[in-house]
C-alpha cells in the first residue's frame, strides 16, 4: 500500500468519524432540547389542569375568593384570604429569622471555625435538611409548642404585648400554636438549605481577594461584608429563594403546629392556617365540586405566589449583576 | 320475601356450592374496599380472622370517607365505606345500596383542672353554646347550674376541633344541630364546618385533638370512644334527650342504636344522634357501607356481603374488643333483608 492511499484512507476515516460525531452532536442537542421543553410542557400542563379544575370556584366566587375569609363547607362558601395571609406571614417569619442565622452558620464554617470542627458542624447542618417534615411536625406539636407556650409565650405577651403599636401582634392565649410557632418550625427546617448554599458559595471566593483585603487591614466583618457577600450575592440570593420556596409550600410540619383555624387575627399567637395546610387537611374529605374546586384554586394561588416570588428573585439578581457590571 | 335469615343463608350456601363446582369464576379470593379511617381498625381485624377461616382476603384502603364514596361511585372498588351516610337521592343516582356496619360514640373530652373523668356533666345546648363561643368561661352560670357540686375554675375555655374533614365531626355537629337551633342556623353540620368561636384550635385527626386537649388547660374537644378509652382521656358525661345523665359506655351507645327508628329511614340514612331512650348516649354514630345495587361482577359483591355477614355474627367479639359497638341483632336482620330486596337478584343466583 502506497503512502498516498494510506493518507487517503486515514482522511476518509477521519471524515467518517467527524460525520458520526456531528450526528451524535445533533442527536444530543435534540435530546437536551426535548428535556428542556419537557419542563415547560409539564409546567404548562400543570397550570392548565389547575385552571380547569379551579374554574368552578373562581366563576362562583369571583374576585371575592381572594379577599373573603369565609370557609364554610356546609353552605359551600369559600374564600382564600386567611390561607394566603397565613402562608405569607409564616414564610416571612421563617425567612426573616433563617437568613441571619444561616449567614452566621456559613460565616462561621468558612471563616472562623477551626478546621477540625468544620466537618462535624457541616454534616450536622446537612442532616437537619434530611429529616422528613412530618418529624418536624410531631416534634413541633409534642415538644416545641408546649415548651414555647409554658416558657416563652407568656413572657412575650406580658412584655411586648403591652407595647402600643406592636402589642396586638403578641397577645393571645398561651397555647403554643399559631403563626409564630409555625414560622419558628419553618425557620429550623429551611436553615440547612440556606446555610449549605451560603457555605458552598462562600467557599469559592478566591483566597487572593480575601487576603488582599486582610492585607489592607480589613476586619473579618469588613471582608465578609465588602468582599465575600458582593462576590457571592447571586448564590446567596439563590439559597434564600430555595429556602423561601420550601417555606411557602411546606405542608405537614405546618399543619401540625399552625392551629388550623380559618381566621385572620392581628396576633401571631393565634391559630391560623396556610394554603398547604388547608389542602392537606381537607382534600381527602372534599366530596362536593365547590369544595374540591376551592382547594385546587388554593393550589393554583400557591403556584402563582411561588412563581411571582421566583420571578422577583430573578429580577433582583439581574439588578445585582448589572450593579456589579457598572462597578467593574 | 319472608324467609328467615337462616333458610336464606342455607339456600344461598347450597346454591353457591352447586354453582361453585360448575362456574369457577364464582370463587373470589380477594375483595377490595376503601374509605372511612374510623372503620379501618375494625375491618382490618375482621379481615385478618376472616382470611384465616375462609382464605378470602380483604384489601382495604383507609383513605377517608370522601375517598371511599368517590371510589365506589367510579366502581374502582367492591365497596366504599363512609361515616357520613349518603342521602337516598344520591344512592339512587349512583345506584348504590347503603347499610350501617358498626357504631361508635363521640365524647366531649375536657381538660379542666380539678375535674376528674366523668365528674362533669354537660347538656346538648350548653355544649353547643361552648363550641359557638357563647359560653367562654368554665365557671359560667350555665355550666355551674348543671354541676352544682363541682368546683369550677375561673378559666377561659379553648375549643379544640378536628381540622381535617372527618366523620367524627359529622356526628358531633349533627348532634349540636339537633339540640341547638342557633347552631343549626349559624353553623349546620358536615364533615368540616365553619367553626364559629374565635381563638379555637384545630387538630389533625383524633390524635391531634387529643394532643391539644391534653395539653391546653381549660380546653374542650371531641374524640371517638375508642380513642378516649385507650388513651385514658378526661371526658364529660352528657344529658340525653330523655333528660337523663348518661356516661359514654358501650351499652349506652347500643341503646341509641336499638331505640333508633331504622324502619323509617330510607337507605339507612339515619343519624344515631339525640335518640330516645333513658340510657341512650346522645352523640352516637354508625359507620356505613356502600355497594353497587346492580353489580357488574355479582360474585364480588356477594363476597363483600358474605364478609360483612360474618362480621355481624362472628365478628362481634372482635368489634367489642376494639371498642366498637356491634349493630344490634334486630338491626342486622333488617339489613340482611335489605340486601335481598335492594341488590339486583343476579347475585343470589
Amino acid at each position: 500500500m502506497s503512502a498516498n492511499s494510506l493518507f487517503a484512507s486515514a482522511a476518509a476515516l477521519r471524515a467518517r468519524r467527524l460525520a458520526q460525531g456531528r450526528r451524535m452532536d445533533r442527536l444530543f442537542r435534540l435530546a437536551t432540547v426535548l428535556f428542556a421543553w419537557g419542563v415547560l410542557l409539564v409546567l404548562g400542563a400543570i397550570i392548565v389542569v389547575l385552571l380547569v379544575q379551579a374554574w368552578p370556584a373562581f366563576s362562583r366566587f369571583g374576585f371575592g375568593f381572594f379577599t373573603s375569609t369565609a370557609w364554610n363547607p356546609v353552605t359551600e362558601n369559600y374564600g382564600a384570604a386567611s390561607s394566603i395571609l397565613g402562608t405569607l406571614v409564616t414564610a416571612f417569619i421563617a425567612i426573616a429569622l433563617a437568613v441571619p442565622i444561616s449567614f452566621g452558620i456559613a460565616l462561621f464554617l468558612t471563616e472562623l471555625s477551626p478546621r477540625w470542627l468544620r466537618r462535624p458542624i457541616g454534616i450536622a447542618v446537612e442532616l437537619l435538611a434530611g429529616i422528613p417534615s412530618i418529624i418536624y411536625g410531631i416534634w413541633g406539636l409534642f415538644i416545641f409548642a408546649p415548651w414555647f407556650a409554658d416558657n416563652v409565650q407568656w413572657r412575650i405577651s406580658d412584655t411586648l404585648g403591652n407595647l402600643p403599636a406592636i402589642g396586638p401582634l403578641f397577645q393571645g392565649p398561651p397555647i403554643g400554636l399559631g403563626w409564630l410557632v409555625a414560622g419558628l418550625v419553618l425557620t429550623i427546617m429551611i436553615i440547612p438549605f440556606i446555610a449549605a448554599v451560603m457555605r458552598d458559595v462562600f467557599d469559592v471566593v478566591p483566597t487572593t481577594l480575601k487576603e488582599s483585603a486582610y492585607a489592607m487591614g480589613s476586619t473579618r466583618w469588613e471582608v465578609m461584608r465588602h468582599i465575600v457577600l458582593p462576590y457571592t450575592s447571586v448564590g446567596v440570593i439563590g439559597g434564600i429563594m430555595l429556602g423561601l420556596g420550601r417555606a411557602l409550600g411546606e405542608t405537614m410540619a405546618v399543619t401540625f403546629v399552625v392551629g388550623n383555624a380559618h381566621d385572620i387575627h392581628a396576633s401571631l399567637f393565634m391559630p391560623g392556617n396556610t394554603i398547604a395546610s388547608t389542602i392537606a387537611n381537607e382534600f381527602t374529605e372534599a366530596t362536593t365540586v365547590p369544595h374540591r374546586s376551592a382547594l385546587i384554586a388554593l393550589g393554583l394561588i400557591l403556584f402563582i405566589i411561588t412563581f411571582v416570588v421566583l420571578a422577583l428573585a430573578k429580577f433582583l439578581l439581574l439588578q445585582v449583576e448589572r450593579g456589579q457590571g457598572q462597578k467593574a | 320475601m319472608h324467609f328467615s335469615r337462616l333458610t336464606k343463608f342455607a339456600t344461598g350456601a347450597s346454591l353457591a356450592f352447586m354453582l361453585g363446582s360448575v362456574a369457577h369464576a364464582a370463587s373470589v379470593k380477594q375483595i377490595t374496599g376503601a374509605g372511612s379511617s374510623f372503620a379501618y381498625p375494625l375491618y382490618s381485624a375482621w379481615a385478618d380472622q376472616y382470611a384465616k377461616q375462609t382464605g378470602v382476603q380483604l384489601n382495604y384502603q383507609s383513605i377517608g370517607s370522601g375517598g371511599g364514596i368517590r371510589a365506589i361511585k367510579s366502581r374502582t372498588v367492591d365497596f366504599g365505606a363512609t361515616d357520613a351516610p349518603l342521602k337516598e337521592k344520591d344512592l339512587k343516582k349512583h345506584s348504590l345500596v347503603q347499610f350501617p356496619t358498626a357504631m361508635g360514640g363521640v365524647i366531649p373530652t375536657i381538660n379542666v383542672p380539678g375535674v376528674k373523668p366523668g365528674q362533669m356533666v354537660l347538656s346538648g345546648p350548653v355544649l353547643a353554646d361552648i363550641f359557638m363561643g357563647k359560653i367562654t368561661q368554665w365557671n359560667a352560670p350555665a355550666i355551674k347550674q348543671l354541676n352544682p357540686g363541682l368546683n369550677l375554675p375561673n378559666m377561659r375555655i379553648t375549643v379544640v376541633h378536628r381540622s381535617d374533614g372527618s366523620g367524627t365531626t359529622f356526628i358531633f355537629t349533627n348532634y349540636l344541630a339537633k339540640v341547638s337551633p342557633a347552631w343549626k342556623k349559624e353553623v349546620g353540620f358536615g364533615k368540616a364546618v365553619n367553626w364559629p368561636s374565635s381563638g379555637n384550635v384545630g387538630g389533625k385527626g383524633n390524635e391531634g385533638v387529643a394532643a391539644y386537649v391534653n395539653r391546653i388547660r381549660g380546653s374542650i374537644g371531641y374524640n371517638e370512644y375508642a380513642y378516649v378509652t385507650q388513651n385514658h382521656m378526661n371526658y364529660a358525661d352528657m344529658i340525653n334527650r330523655a333528660g337523663q345523665r348518661v356516661a359514654p359506655t358501650a351499652a349506652n351507645f347500643a341503646s341509641a342504636a336499638a331505640n333508633a327508628d331504622w324502619k323509617h329511614a330510607p337507605g339507612y340514612y339515619l343519624m344515631l344522634t339525640d335518640q330516645p331512650g333513658a340510657k341512650s348516649w346522645p352523640i352516637t354514630g354508625a359507620t356505613f357501607l356502600l355497594v353497587p345495587a346492580k353489580p357488574a361482577q355479582p360474585e364480588r359483591t356477594k363476597a363483600v356481603l358474605k364478609f360483612f355477614d360474618w362480621g355481624y355474627t362472628q365478628g362481634r367479639s372482635i368489634a367489642e374488643k376494639l371498642d366498637y359497638i356491634p349493630m344490634p341483632e334486630s338491626v342486622v336482620k333488617m339489613i340482611e333483608a335489605t340486601w335481598h330486596q335492594d341488590i339486583h337478584p343476579t347475585i343470589w343466583k
